[in-house]
């Protein structure tokens, strides 16, 4: 009998251990083989245990005991699984992310206080290569060249000044509190966690917020004329997501100005020396050396000829990918070519599926149609947006026999304004775009092809006048009316929504810093502020954070350690064999030599990302995505035509390595939206919504960064999550009604 | 439904910069009147690259007017027959059926062809490089709000602002003089407050760096102004000759 006991209690405790290992195994299972070791382990034990339980479970008295270690048993079992599908699930922390400890309002402070800093005399040993020339990319040129590194500096266009940063019409977001209307940091941070549907890491917002501030000085230094008001203080307009008038702006080309003002601060250095210029060049790869980011291949795209740069840090702010769509709001050569270089080098891509579709734009009008028009979200602070109350009129307006004006005031559904009281036509971007969907797939839409809502200023023209309407659209009207040789002063504005802006990209830790060292990147072309959704006007705002206030400082902590590190040859075998393997791909798609214009393969990934992949998704859809994309990619790599030839410059070689790669990212935001059942900002899953139609977030299950790290063609990239833990805000339902 | 037209567009084709060019003409039917100039070419191209020959080469980014990255000269002006707008906003209604189109690029000395209808225009660039910015580094400057401006000077600087580089005004000078270029830089920073502290300095070197660029003198024509898509106006060239004159004397 004490026999027996000894081995009940010995079995016990065996077991009692096993759970406590496999329970410890579970949270720690970062380590591969230290998993798989322990792991096999515990089976060893528990099998050890079950042999014990047969030596005794035959005796009756022992019946009862013998169950209870089965049952215990179980238990292991279970938990021995769940380490073991653990281990398949890799999980970045915030110590990984390095985001500082501290209270929220602390971590930046806290952080610069500590960080390491590069001391003058060695600045000049370093060399930082900046690519793209946006408001992320040549802030950061020129902040880095004024403190005193080594900068080369790279666009695709023929000046700096081109960037698609430019385009950005309405305004950049500051906590200034001048209007006396109640802002604040904090109430800054607020908004942006909450207008990205909590999908957004809370220290890098705040510390958005924080330097949201210095951005409007920095600015007015250089001289960004800013709208002001009679008594010569800057003015302020509201948007979308906010209850706050926080919108600095220059007329409707606030972009263009804020580009203006970094390209005048980056012409300034290039006139001194300090960052060497490269226009008309394209990155066609990033050089890894020892696990470190120290150049980068790129094509001189007048003369064809591929070069090799070295430099100390690379630095990517090339934008997003919104191009994936063909159609959308950015400029032609807008791309995501950089963020798939480095991706396949091992940077994770971070929430590919997160892509805002922007509700203002002017509807697409045909077939040969470019590029989508964007009417500035600034808009909707005076203008009016509402479809027919009657179906007839809606079928009248789409056979061109009434025109918006025509409708009276009672069979008119301002329906944002019906379902959304309390944000009316400033709801956020996502719930607008939805809302236009909403209405038009129900057939109140008012143009030839059904896609299409007004946007009426009668109201504002009457309460304000002619004069003042214009003098704060009066670009976007005359650009609407250009387009669509329309009077918007006449007759309401039609509109739809658009692919804009994406707020998916290469994963970067609170230095910006991305999963390789040594690489960093900014603006857009990350993921880290805007969460599942950005508010109007913060683009701007990310942007010239980064690339101003943020970068200079945290790149200097990973600069500070490589002080030491000499100039590199470029003729070392991995610029060699970088070289190569670009050249390589070129000569692959200049020899396939097949029937199609990279266009028209373009165009049809666009169809199919618009179909499945755009404003209603479902996993259907997205499963019928992928095949169709996988079908789109043999037809690329095997029947498109590129003519003339990979010297000199050759427009449609351009586009097919562009394209090559908005294929992959097509693939890539597919499987996330797949993987994502959830509904959040501006991705919606049909599966996961309320019974009024709104996003229906799950918390408990997709509250994470969706990291995806590639794994080698055609094979399954790998999927490894940043847990969102909210330390310091509550998460709610967004709720703009009331 | 859409109206279309028939054209002849008649292309200067060039395969480099120092190779001689030659006009080419081409037929395209059933182009809707809603297409935008540059999606005509992107037609033309499509079917340039469906004969398997050469696509024609020309710059353009944003495509809603405001990068300043198209240029063209159709129908001998710069960014064709409308007004107050660029290449990209310019739609095939302000065409009449059966017409031929003339497309060149920019020509002035100082814009050398790279290809087809693509010119090299950093020397605009190089002018904004040697003076065409205040002289401030990021972080430590004032409260934005520290220095009032009047709101007449920022909407006029803001006016002054709206140049988009594209050289239009260049392309439309006989002189090829870049005097609206420079006057529009040099009167947004002269009109505040922030810029007046190197005024002076600002305006003879963009000039100095503008006559070493092989950029024409300015006679006064106009034809910048009348062409341009942004409506920069001649008063700056006038504010522009008032600063460098004061900063000449006070030398």
């Amino acid at each position: 009998m004490a026999k027996k006991q000894n081995i009940i209690d010995e079995a016990k405790e065996a077991i009692q251990k096993a759970a406590e290992t496999v329970t410890d195994t579970v949270k720690d299972v970062l380590e591969d083989e230290k998993t798989q070791k322990i792991v096999k382990q515990v089976k060893k034990t528990a099998e050890k245990v079950a042999d014990k339980v047969q030596d005794i479970v035959d005796a009756p008295e022992t019946k009862e005991a013998a169950d209870a270690l089965k049952d215990a048993a179980g238990k292991v079992a279970e938990a021995v699984k769940a380490a073991v599908s653990g281990k398949t699930e890799k999980i970045i922390t915030p110590k990984d992310a390095k985001i500082p400890e501290g209270p929220l309002a602390e971590k930046w402070t806290n952080y610069k206080a500590h960080q390491k800093l590069v001391n003058p005399a060695n600045k000049r040993r370093l060399d930082v290569i900046v690519v793209g020339t946006g408001l992320a990319g040549a802030s950061a040129a020129a902040s880095l060249a004024e403190m005193g590194f080594n900068v080369l500096n790279f666009c695709i266009q023929d000046s700096p000044r081109r960037a698609h940063s430019i385009a950005a019409q309405g305004g950049i977001n500051a906590a200034k509190n001048y209007q006396n209307d109640g802002d604040s940091v904090y109430r800054l941070f607020y908004d942006t966690i909450k207008g990205g549907d909590y999908r957004a890491r809370e220290a890098n917002v705040y510390r958005l917020a924080e330097v949201s501030n210095n951005i409007i000085d920095q600015c007015v230094a250089q001289g960004v004329p800013f709208a002001r008001d009679y008594g010569g203080l800057l003015d302020n307009r509201s948007f979308g997501g906010a209850q706050v008038s926080r919108t600095f702006y220059a007329k409707g080309q606030t972009g263009q100005q804020l580009l203006l003002g970094a390209y005048s601060a980056l012409s300034r250095q290039i006139g001194k020396g300090k960052v060497k210029m490269y226009s008309r060049y394209e990155m066609l790869d990033v050089v890894i050396i020892d696990g470190r980011a120290r150049g980068i291949i790129a094509r001189n795209l007048v003369t064809g000829r591929i070069e090799r740069f070295f430099a100390h840090a690379v630095v990517v702010g090339t934008g997003g990918y919104g191009n994936t769509f063909f159609l959308s709001t950015n400029a032609m050569a807008s791309n995501g070519s950089v963020a798939m270089q480095i991706y396949h080098k091992g940077a994770y891509f971070a929430n590919p599926a997160y892509a805002q579709i922007h509700p203002t734009c002017i509807p697409v009008h045909g077939t040969f149609q470019s590029k989508l028009t964007l009417m500035s979200e600034s808009l909707r602070n005076d203008g009016r947006i509402w479809v027919p109350k009657k179906l007839e009129d809606a079928k009248a307006l789409q056979a061109g026999k009434l025109k918006g004006r025509d409708i009276p005031e009672e069979d008119r559904d301002y329906y944002l304004e019906r379902r959304y009281p309390a944000f009316g036509n400033l709801v956020p971007r996502d719930v607008a775009s939805r809302a236009a969907k909403e209405r038009c797939d129900a057939g109140y839409g008012v143009n030839s092809t059904g896609l299409a809502v007004f946007l009426d200023f009668s109201d504002a023209i009457k309460r304000l006048g002619k004069d003042v309407v214009a003098a704060k659209y009066g670009n976007l009207f005359q650009m609407y009316e250009k387009i669509v040789d329309e009077n918007p002063y006449e007759n309401p504005m039609m509109i739809f929504p658009a692919i804009h802006y994406t707020m998916g990209g290469i994963w970067v830790d609170y230095e910006l810093q991305t999963s390789i060292k040594g690489l960093f990147c900014i603006g857009e072309a990350n993921f880290s502020d805007h969460g599942a959704n950005r508010l109007g006007a913060s683009a701007l705002m990310q942007g010239l954070a980064d690339g101003y206030f943020v970068l200079p400082y945290t790149i200097q902590n990973y600069l500070a350690d490589q002080i030491t590190v000499p100039r590199m040859s470029t003729d070392l075998k991995e610029f060699v064999d970088a070289e190569k393997a670009v050249e390589a791909k070129i000569e692959k798609l200049m020899g396939i030599q097949g029937k199609r214009s990279v266009d028209s393969i373009h165009r049809e990934l666009g169809l199919v990302m618009w179909e499945f992949v755009g404003m209603g998704r479902t996993a259907e859809g997205l499963k019928t995505a992928l095949t169709k994309i996988k079908e789109i990619k043999k037809e690329f790599w095997s029947n498109v035509y590129i003519p003339g030839s990979a010297e000199g410059l050759n427009v449609e070689l351009e586009k097919a390595l562009r394209l090559a790669d908005f294929i992959e990212i097509g693939e890539l935001m597919a499987r996330d939206a797949l993987n994502r059942e959830e509904s959040c900002g501006g991705h919606f899953r049909e599966e996961y919504q309320t019974p009024e139609g709104e996003a229906l977030r799950q918390d408990d299950k997709f509250s994470y960064v969706s990291c995806w790290k590639y794994m080698g063609e055609d094979q399954e990239p790998e999927l490894i999550k940043e847990p969102l833990d909210y330390e310091f805000v509550q998460r709610q339902t967004r709720n703009y009604k009331a | 439904m859409d109206k279309t037209i028939n054209i002849k567009v008649k292309v200067w084709r060039q395969a480099g910069p120092k190779v001689k060019g030659h006009f080419e003409t081409f037929e395209l039917n059933n182009i809707s009147t809603d297409s935008s100039f540059l999606e005509m070419l992107d037609v033309l191209n499509e079917k340039l690259i469906s004969e398997r020959r050469e696509p024609i080469a020309f710059d353009h980014d944003c495509r809603e007017g405001i990068c300043g990255m198209c240029s063209l000269y159709i129908n001998g002006h710069p960014h064709g027959p409308d007004d107050e707008i660029t290449t990209c906003q310019l739609h095939m209604r302000k065409f009449k059926d059966g017409e031929t189109i003339t497309v060149e690029p920019w020509r002035s000395a100082a814009f050398p062809v790279i290809k087809d209808l693509m010119v090299d225009r950093r020397a605009f660039d190089k002018i904004i490089q040697a003076g065409g910015f205040i002289s401030v580094n990021t972080g430590g400057v004032p409260d934005a709000n520290a220095i009032p401006i009047p709101k007449k000077n920022a909407d006029l600087a803001m006016d002054a602002a709206a140049c988009i580089g594209c050289g239009a005004c260049v392309a439309a000078c006989k002189n090829g003089s870049a005097m609206l270029f420079v006057s529009a830089k040099v009167s947004q920073l002269a009109l505040l407050p922030q810029g007046q502290v190197e005024a002076a300095r600002r305006a003879k070197a963009m000039v100095a760096k503008m006559d070493e660029l092989g950029f024409g003198n300015c006679t006064n024509t106009g034809a910048c102004a009348a062409e341009c898509p942004k409506g920069i106006k001649l008063s700056n060239i006038a504010r522009l000759n008032r600063e460098f004159l004061c900063a000449k004397l006070k030398d």
